[in-house]
């Protein structure tokens, strides 16, 4: 086996070319991956960017405090009746914000400075105490806890997220001495890092605001020196500075281009450093309806609309679908009529949602006069929209049952309805069931349609039946989506995990029902 | 093993009329040791097979035995099937064909292959054809295909049925002229060695003739392997056999030796059809 | 207290009635055949169960037609007595103020809280009361009525050789088929709504005027000109092709030729969740993140444009929405749908096809770009148009972050709006249902439901002709 001769494996002209042709050969494969690459860095993109914003509304701050609930305020005409003290919300929201201001004394009592600290709760934010008194009178007159959320801005601002805020630290080396008019002097401030930022952030429309606090007390920087620095005192006193060390905080934007003022910083700010406003657990997200007010808005409603809506889609879809299949597969004649039904199935899959909802504005509602925003109309619509899906997984889950058990049924005897019900159709029914869930799946979050027929009306009471108005969880993303408040993101972003959450759980049953099941013949 | 193997590089265009007894001297491809795993599970074991030049090499054998998998180690088509793995070495002019150094698709043409039922490609007779001499960079213009094209055809005897219809597609012909398409465009590769794996075991008696004339006459020009059911098939048109069971090479020889008198039990068995 | 029955849950009480029926029906049918049995040598042809079921399909029926009647007209029917009994003054109120003045009422007679409101109110809702109550009692009692005489009549063909189960059955298989007939009665309850409205429509504006217009201004004005609602949906969707059809179709090559069935067992799944996100979810991602990237990238190419001067004016509109980031969402959308198919028509070109290609000497590209593609290439396309169907009508994406200006602009950072957005914003908020504005929208249902009809279609025929050929 010496000297192998030169072939046409490695002379110089082909392999010349074949390198070529590897190359494209590996660009093409590069492609592919690309592609793949893309759609799922999509898919992470998405889910993630929805995540992060989701994770703002995990947690919220609320004010706790123990008020008395004084007769006089809450029923000043001494009409103690469950009606009057619901109505009496004012009553209710006097208690709690005296309550909160009394820790200010230094505030002054003016009417703008009382309007401006009424803003850090929002009035409505005490209807469920004063539904709570209605429903336990005997609290009148008695000290209770009471936890409030506080208003959608200085939520945002205590979480950071709106307006920017950066901290930052003052060196142990800072004298505090009383300035004039009640403010504060810090002597060798090391504050470089305050004025870079405060540069960098340069002005556009007033200054950024900076704030020092301590304990309870916050101050906010009136003029800036080499030596020294002046505050002027916002909440608490001077004397509340001594002592620990000092916090810093800057707030990027000028107070003239936010809703949320300096006062209004200041008090939020020295109330959590109290342990008044505290950060908890969002769970009123799921335990409370619709509302204006961000901070007091909830899901609950949309939920159970969601679910009542599902309730009469699987009750029509899915016996419908599973019977339409049954007779297309087992029964029907090959005739002109079958194909057509066939044709029309396979069509009504890909027909857009919203031409099902175009039905159910002039059908359901028009003709029928069935009521309006209901979830016994949505959820026939979205039996109609799904059905197909439905039909096509259950003939699917019909095929797959060799015929074999169908001879040996008729073979014993059985009638052709007896061989397909008693023998062909429990074989099948686990299909059938990943089928119809995949088919409610769908329907769960289906929005369009049920636009149409009202259903994006606001709902502030629960549905406790199928012929109430009523939304659905879709339908609330969407409205909640076009709010403008900044607020809204965060609380949107959660309510779409809510319903991500529930389809995966949807999908996690479907994929174990396929592997319980998975049969081979 | 005296290797010196001819470096006739287009062994159609020169070697007519070779004497037979001549090119049986130099194994054109030898194989060595060669075996087979699907995912683990063996194959094929231990081959060890000379194939020589001008002349047809049938492998016999009960189905699953492996003659159809070892086939495929002969133009590396293994390597087309996840979790195929082949071992030992293959020789062809000197050079280890399975060495990952070559590459499979130069190695691929020079080894043709026709497969066991006609899979023309979907486009036009002519396409079909050219297909294998555009890809490769056989040819510089459009004359030099046309040539490639009818010598191709008339090797494959289908050039007189087909000559006027060159722009219909491939699927058209029927079953036999599909196959023999398949082999034209084998052939248009200018390839050394054929391989043809049941070549006619969807064709009717007739074409099946037609293509064991073919093959016949292709012997002349090229180093055929075909693996067949057919003992008959075999002992028409092969000069050498080679017997599978079970993924091992049983026997091999001269065609009128194992037709006539097998060395081993397991062959006779076979050929008198105690078995298979 | 006519009026007290007018508070009835019906709901529970036509649930409660048609159990009631179906288990007597059932019982009477399967007792009577029992006695047969017990008086004696009677061999029977059915068994005792198929006679109880014959005669509660006999209960069912008549009870269960008048049933469905009383939930789809009964509203329908209180209203227009109502109507007639109103007070003069009520006959100036326009149709759809009075439909929700009705509403109003059926709803305070629902929850009883009444008692407060107006005296005209309070009467219209009593009389309500009382209407519905006595329509409420005339059902149940026909009703019940119905179903004795359909029992009675089912009774007395109980006997031993009467062929129950045959009659059964084939009540059963009626009833099979009326629910495959689902979809023809939706198709066409689809296509008689939206003609129906469309008619009316063209009945006040032409045809050509809708089709061929420029001018769209629904809300404000009549100007009903549908071509920039045309021009956007087809560039949004024309966008989202040019996302969705590379990356569809390379992702599927690469699932169905390069990845291992490992990979393909996971990645599949994984590529198919991105059309099972809701798309109102889409929305809202196009509308927080994408749009506002769109925007600052407009932005940042017009002060690139002007800095190196080749404009002084902004170049770019940098719209806060826009047709490239509700197209660029929507194109992710999409993109399954042309993966799954094309994956499915890969896989479907037979294996011989790649076996002879491999043979011949060519690569793996060259065998999916010069063989495999060109036999998929039908299923291909057909996956194709079903995602530019399933694009134009798409609806949430475009409606989030598309935007609510008619207009005819190739810029793609401009906010263009489409049919469907449109569709929406005239039939959400109050409709009155004969003004031309809500009647357009039905209009504009029309050329949607068409155009993807037609797209359907044809791909659904072409998948077929296609499979055909391969199997």
């Amino acid at each position: 086996m010496n000297n192998p001769p030169e072939t046409s494996l490695q002379s110089e002209k082909a392999l010349k070319r074949l390198r070529r042709r590897r190359a494209a050969d590996t660009r093409f494969r590069m492609y592919g991956l690309a592609a793949l690459g893309f759609a799922l860095f999509s898919l992470v993109f998405l889910i993630s960017a929805i995540a992060w914003k989701a994770s703002g509304a995990v947690t919220y701050h609320v004010v706790k405090t123990d008020i008395v609930l004084t007769p006089e305020r809450i029923a000043p005409d001494g009409n103690a009746s469950p009606e009057e003290i619901t109505r009496n919300i004012e009553g209710f929201y006097t208690l709690v914000r005296d309550d909160l201001f009394a820790r200010f004394p230094n505030a002054g009592d003016s009417l703008p400075v009382r309007q401006d600290f009424s803003a850090l709760v929002d009035r409505l934010a005490v209807l469920p105490l004063a539904r709570r008194v209605a429903r336990h009178p005997s609290l009148i007159g008695q000290s209770v806890t009471v936890q409030v959320p506080v208003s959608d801005d200085v939520d945002l601002f205590l979480k950071r997220s709106s307006p920017r805020s950066i901290p930052f630290r003052i060196g142990a080396g800072a004298q505090i001495s009383p300035g004039q008019g009640g403010g504060m002097v810090l002597t060798q401030p090391d504050l470089d890092s305050v004025r870079a930022t405060l540069t960098a952030l340069g002005e556009h429309d007033g200054v950024p605001s900076v704030f020092v606090t301590s304990q309870g007390a916050v101050a906010r920087l009136s003029d800036l020196g080499d030596e020294a620095a002046s505050f002027e005192l916002l909440a608490g006193d001077v004397a509340d500075f001594g002592g620990t060390p000092l916090k810093g905080l800057i707030v990027t934007v000028p107070e003239s281009r936010r809703t949320i003022s300096d006062l209004q910083i200041a008090w939020a700010l020295a109330l959590r450093s109290e342990g008044v406003i505290r950060r908890v657990p969002h769970t009123s997200l799921l335990t409370r309806t619709d509302s204006t007010y961000p901070e007091l808005a909830g899901s609950l409603a949309a939920i159970v609309g969601s679910l009542l809506t599902m309730l009469v889609t699987g009750m029509v879809a899915i016996p419908m679908g599973i019977f339409a299949a049954i007779f297309l597969e087992e029964f029907a004649p090959k005739n002109r009529l079958t194909q057509l039904i066939e044709v029309n199935i396979n069509n009504l899959a890909a027909v857009p949602s919203i031409v099902f909802g175009l039905l159910g504005a002039t059908l359901l509602l028009g003709t029928f006069g069935l009521p309006r925003s209901a979830p016994l109309v949505g959820g026939l619509v979205l039996a109609l929209l799904i059905l197909p899906v439905v039909i096509i997984a259950a003939r699917a889950a019909l095929r797959a049952v060799p015929p074999s058990i169908r001879s040996g049924a008729l073979a014993v005897g059985a009638s052709r309805m007896q061989a397909v019900f008693h023998h062909v159709l429990p074989l099948a029914f686990p299909g059938m069931l990943t089928g119809a869930i995949l088919g409610m799946a769908r329907a769960l979050g289906e929005t369009a349609p049920l636009l149409l027929i009202g259903m994006v009306a606001f709902v502030a009471e629960v549905p406790s039946s199928t012929t109430d108005e009523a939304t659905a969880l879709p339908v609330l993303i969407y409205s909640w989506a076009s709010n403008a408040e900044r607020a809204w993101e965060p609380m949107t972003a959660a309510v779409i995990v809510i319903l991500l959450a529930l389809l995966v759980i949807m999908n996690v049953i479907v994929v174990m029902l396929r592997r319980k099941f998975e049969r081979r013949w | 093993m005296d290797t010196t193997a001819q470096t006739d590089h287009d062994p159609a265009l020169t070697g007519e009329g070779a004497d037979k007894a001549q090119a049986l001297v130099y194994p054109r491809i030898d194989c060595k040791d060669v075996s087979v795993f699907y995912s683990g599970k063996q194959a094929v074991f231990d081959v060890s097979l000379p194939v020589y030049d001008r002349s047809v090499t049938a492998l016999i054998g009960p189905s699953g035995c492996g003659k159809s998998t070892f086939l495929r180690c002969l133009n590396r088509m293994n390597d087309t099937i996840d979790g195929a793995k082949v071992t030992g070495e293959i020789f062809m002019d000197g050079e280890n064909i399975n060495s990952p150094e070559v590459d499979p698709v130069l190695l691929r043409s020079r080894v043709g292959m026709v497969f066991q039922k006609p899979n023309p490609f979907p486009k036009s007779i002519y396409d079909n054809i050219a297909y294998g001499p555009r890809i490769h960079g056989l040819v510089e213009d459009r004359q030099e295909l046309d040539a490639i094209v009818e010598k191709s055809l008339r090797r494959a005897g289908l050039w007189q049925e087909v000559k006027d219809r060159l722009a219909q597609p491939g699927t058209s012909l029927s079953g036999g002229q599909q196959q023999r398409l398949c082999i034209a465009r084998a052939i248009a590769v200018r390839p050394e060695v054929i391989l043809m794996d049941e070549p006619c075991s969807s064709l009717d008696p007739i074409a099946t003739a037609r293509i064991e004339e073919l093959i016949d006459e292709l012997r002349k020009r090229y180093c055929i392997v075909i693996v067949t059911h057919s003992m008959q098939q075999a002992a028409r048109v092969s000069q050498r056999t080679a017997f599978f069971h079970l993924g091992h090479l049983v026997e091999m020889g001269d065609t009128d030796q194992i037709f006539t008198s097998p060395r081993e039990r397991r062959t006779e068995d076979y050929i008198t059809g105690r078995f298979g | 207290m006519v009026q007290q029955l007018g508070q009835l849950p019906m709901g529970w009480l036509l649930t409660a009635l048609l159990v009631f029926v179906v288990t007597t029906g059932f019982s009477v049918g399967r007792i009577r055949a029992e006695r047969y049995l017990v008086s004696g040598g009677h061999k029977f042809h059915s068994r005792g169960n198929y006679h109880g079921y014959y005669v509660a399909m006999w209960g069912l029926l008549p009870t269960l037609l008048i049933a469905a009647v009383y939930v789809l007209f009964s509203q329908t029917a209180v209203f227009g007595l109502l109507n007639s009994e109103l007070p003069e003054g009520f006959h100036t109120l326009s149709k759809a103020e009075l439909q929700s003045y009705l509403e109003a009422v059926a709803g305070a007679a629902k929850t009883g809280g009444y008692a407060g409101a107006d005296r005209i109110f309070a009467t219209v809702t009593s009389r309500f009361l009382e209407l519905s109550g006595s329509l409420k009692a005339a059902t149940l009692a026909a009703m019940s009525l119905s179903a004795i005489g359909g029992i009675a009549y089912a009774r007395r063909k109980v006997a031993p050789d009467f062929r129950a189960r045959l009659k059964v059955e084939r009540g059963a298989e009626a009833f099979l088929f009326l629910c495959a007939a689902i979809a023809i009665a939706t198709t066409v309850g689809i296509v008689a709504s939206l003609l129906y409205e469309s008619l009316r429509f063209f009945a006040q504006v032409p045809v050509t005027d809708f089709l061929f217009g420029t001018r769209w201004n629904a809300q404000t004005s009549a100007e009903f000109g549908a071509l920039p609602l045309f021009f956007g949906t087809f560039m949004i969707a024309l966008i989202a092709m040019f996302v969705a059809a590379p990356i569809g179709l390379f992702a599927a090559i690469y699932l169905s030729e390069y990845a291992s069935v490992r990979t393909r067992r996971y990645m599949k799944p994984l590529l198919e969740m991105l059309a099972g996100i809701p798309t109102v979810v889409y929305g809202f991602f196009a509308l927080l993140v994408i749009a506002p990237g769109v925007r600052a990238a407009a932005l940042g190419i017009n002060s690139l444009l002007i800095n190196i001067g080749v404009t002084s004016e902004p170049f770019l509109a940098a719209q806060p929405t826009s047709a490239l980031a509700a197209g660029l969402v929507m194109g992710v959308m999409v993109i399954p749908f042309v993966s799954s198919l094309s994956d499915d028509v890969i896989n479907a070109v037979p294996q011989t096809l790649r076996d002879a290609a491999f043979a011949m000497g060519a690569t793996k590209s060259e065998t999916i770009k010069q063989i495999i593609l060109p036999a998929a290439l039908p299923g291909i396309v057909a996956s194709m148009l079903l995602a530019v169907s399933r694009a134009i009508g798409e609806t949430m994406i475009v409606v989030m972050a598309a935007g609510q200006r008619a207009r005819i602009s190739f810029d793609p950072s401009t906010d263009l709006t489409t049919i469907t957005v449109q569709i929406v914003a005239l039939l959400t908020g109050e409709t009155q249902f004969d003004s031309p504005k809500t009647l357009s929208a039905f209009a504009l249902g029309l050329v949607l439901f068409l155009v993807t009809l037609g797209f359907n279609l044809i791909a659904l025929r072409v998948v077929q002709r296609y499979r055909e050929k391969y199997e």
